[in-house]
């Protein structure tokens, strides 16, 4: 099975976020990257498939320089090939990010195309689905499980308060959720194999934006919490308070 | 996720696969085993299936060719990897530095080759254990006093006495055991079903709960001939493999001090007193600045010391600068930390009085403080000052 798995670089998830000056973009300096923590999963469900029919796992990802440790991490996983879409700065339009990939993805002649559910940057949860469009492909979004037998997919689907199981057939797209597997760890000789890896590098195809950011602002500062008391004679104060003052109930 | 302490962008210096690595370990020792420590504490048990995660993560053996199972890499990279496991528990180190420095190194620089292809991939996959028998009751520091005896017999090897202290003692399949014979100072690989070869654990321990720590005697206890380490030749082979271990010691104990200091800085800052986060008074911050200057210090001495090793440089000597001044550090660190957290400071709830009493072991094996301190004088007067 011929298998690829975008994956994104993302800020570490216990991330302080900091803005530059002007609140235009994220400040970056002191930022530790991270492979997305969704993409993790796409990933082992490609080596899992691999481990199983065999073929190959290609990771594609788009971004500046700074990316590559994302990549190589992937690879330390366990992945085969990985090609680095090279671009100054991250673009902000999803549909920029599924173009680019798009315009990969459509001549790799690949069985299953697998991505994490979102960034958990900027969490548009768009990219997968866009990319089923532009690709002509069934696109499974939020998968939890999945089931592939010759060119028939059966994939489970988280939705609230249920799940939801589709049916399709490959060439298709699954983003991945939590609880589809357990990503493993990158070993030792699984680092240093990647090391050899050659990583392809080609330019992005960059569409114009069509989505500006104009501006970031901080979430407004919370109010220290107040203890009103630790037995039940506070419960009436509680109630009190929560009706008058933060009038939520 | 914890990302270390590097207030000097030592990690700048590291190579992105060096990198990959202390990440990769460090959220191994922070899902697989920092949820359970304070358990493993309280039981004062190691986990056997942590031998095969280890295994599985190529922790065993870090340096050990991958012919013989290994993952083959570089001094810096078993040191990173030191580092993180210590700062989950210095037990878990020990069982990794056992296994790889204690067990793995000796088979593969004095074992012969049946002895390499039967045991290194067995052990460098974490499905067989090993142990590493030097000190007895008697001799700790003056290992050349021993009392255990090898002799040879036409059946093979016949061997008599007590080691003490062992680690990984009652786990292991395999002990690396040093006994005298009539040439001298010889090394054994003795499999746990040989009769007349036991393990006790040693109960009642403060430190190190977290790890195997036992007592191992030989009655009459027979092995054949092939069981000998053909190249370990007098009392330089076990002290090299010392050195091995040592030298992940060095890291491991950044590692313990690292975790401390983090524990440390955090609780000082939400921990509120006289009106005050704690961190706002001058002695709380005098503690967290001391702290991490010595973390700094022993950061460059352990990056130094590495590319030392990898480039063939690094001496004893050298390796012994390094035990001695990070665990030292580790241990001050430990205890100002605790003081940090007071109260809070003495449970499990929290890492540092863990950290804190495994140190105490850490200062005294492989080496005490002191031994090292000789080490490092005769060294450089050229006057010993052991006997
Ligand atoms: C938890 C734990 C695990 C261990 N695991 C192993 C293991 O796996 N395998 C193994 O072989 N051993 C192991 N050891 C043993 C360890 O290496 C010894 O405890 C250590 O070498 C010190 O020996 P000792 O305890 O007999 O102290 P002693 O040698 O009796 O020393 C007592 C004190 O005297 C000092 N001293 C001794 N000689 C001198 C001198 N010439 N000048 C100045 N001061 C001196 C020492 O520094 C120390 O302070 C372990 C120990 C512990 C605590």
């Amino acid at each position: 099975m011929n298998i690829a798995v975008c994956v994104k670089q993302v800020p570490d998830t216990e991330t302080k976020v900091k803005l530059t000056e002007d609140k235009k973009a994220v400040d970056e300096s002191e930022i530790n990257f991270i492979l997305n923590p969704y993409d993790e999963f796409a990933v082992e469900e490609a080596l899992q498939l691999k481990e199983k029919y065999d073929g190959e796992v290609t990771v594609i990802s788009l971004g500046p320089d700074r990316i590559s440790s994302a990549i190589r991490s992937a690879l330390a996983m366990g992945a085969d090939k990985a090609i680095h879409l090279q671009v100054d700065e991250n673009p902000q339009d999803p549909n920029v990010v599924a173009n680019a990939l798009a315009a990969e993805l459509k001549n790799g002649g690949y069985d299953l195309i697998l991505l994490g559910k979102q960034a958990i940057d900027d969490d548009h949860t768009q990219v997968p689905s866009i990319l089923g469009e532009k690709l002509g492909l069934p696109s499974v979004t939020v998968v939890i499980k999945l089931n592939i037998d010759g060119d028939k997919v059966v994939a489970e689907r988280e939705i609230d308060g249920a799940h939801e199981i589709v049916e399709c057939t490959l060439p298709a797209i699954i983003s991945t959720q939590r609880g589809l597997n357990e990503p493993r760890y990158a070993s030792l000789k699984g680092i240093m194999r990647a090391k050899k890896i050659q990583i392809e590098q080609k330019p992005a195809q960059l569409s114009d934006d069509q989505l500006n950011i104009i501006g970031f602002e901080y979430p407004p500062q919370k109010n220290p919490g107040k203890i009103v008391g630790d037995s039940a004679d506070a419960v009436p104060e509680l109630l009190r308070l929560l009706h008058e003052e933060a009038k939520v109930i | 996720m914890y990302h270390g302490t590097d207030y000097y962008h030592i990690n700048s210096l590291l190579s992105e696969e060096e990198r990959l690595v202390q990440d990769s370990v460090r959220q191994f020792v922070e899902e697989q085993y920092l949820p359970f420590v304070a358990e493993y504490h309280q039981k004062s048990i190691f986990p056997k299936e942590m031998s095969l995660k280890l295994g599985a993560m190529g922790l065993l053996g870090v340096t050990v060719p991958e012919e013989y199972g290994g993952p083959g890499l570089s001094y810096t990279v078993y040191g990173l990897a030191m580092q993180e496991l210590e700062r989950g528990d210095s037990g878990l180190r020990s069982f990794a530095s056992v296994q790889g420095s204690l067990v793995m190194y000796p088979i593969y620089k004095y074992g012969s080759e049946e002895q390499k292809k039967y045991w290194l991939p067995l052990l460098a996959k974490g499905e067989k254990i090993g142990c590493f028998g030097l000190t007895e009751a008697d001799h700790g520091s003056d290992p050349g006093g021993m009392l255990t005896r090898a002799e040879k017999t036409a059946e093979g090897w016949l061997l008599n006495g007590s080691k003490m202290w062992i680690t990984n003692g009652t786990l292991a399949d395999v002990a690396v055991v040093w006994a005298k014979t009539e040439k001298g100072i010889r090394g054994f690989l003795v499999e746990k079903e040989r009769k007349g070869f036991e393990a006790r654990v040693i109960k009642g321990k403060f430190s190190l709960r977290a790890s195997d720590t036992a007592e191992l005697s030989f009655q009459d206890c027979l092995i054949p001939h092939e069981n000998q380490l053909p190249g370990a030749i007098g009392l330089r082979a076990p002290l090299s493999c010392l050195n091995e271990a040592r030298y992940g010691i060095a890291w491991g104990a950044m590692g313990a001090a690292m975790a401390c200091y983090d524990e440390a800085l955090q609780y000082a800052q939400s921990r509120i007193q006289f009106d005050k986060p704690i961190a706002a008074f001058q002695i709380t911050q005098l503690k967290l600045v001391e702290m991490l200057t010595e973390i700094t210090k022993g950061q460059l001495l352990n990056y130094q010391l590495g590319r030392m090793k990898d480039a063939g440089e690094a001496r004893f000597y050298h390796v012994s600068m390094a035990k001695r001044n990070n665990v030292h550090q580790a241990l001050q660190i430990a205890r100002s930390a605790r003081s940090i957290l007071a109260a809070n400071g003495i449970t499990d709830e929290y890492q540092v009085i863990r950290h804190l009493l495994n140190l105490e072991s850490v200062y005294t094996y492989e080496g005490t403080h002191d031994i090292h301190t000789l080490i490092i004088g005769q060294e450089i007067t050229g006057i010993s000052a052991f006997r």
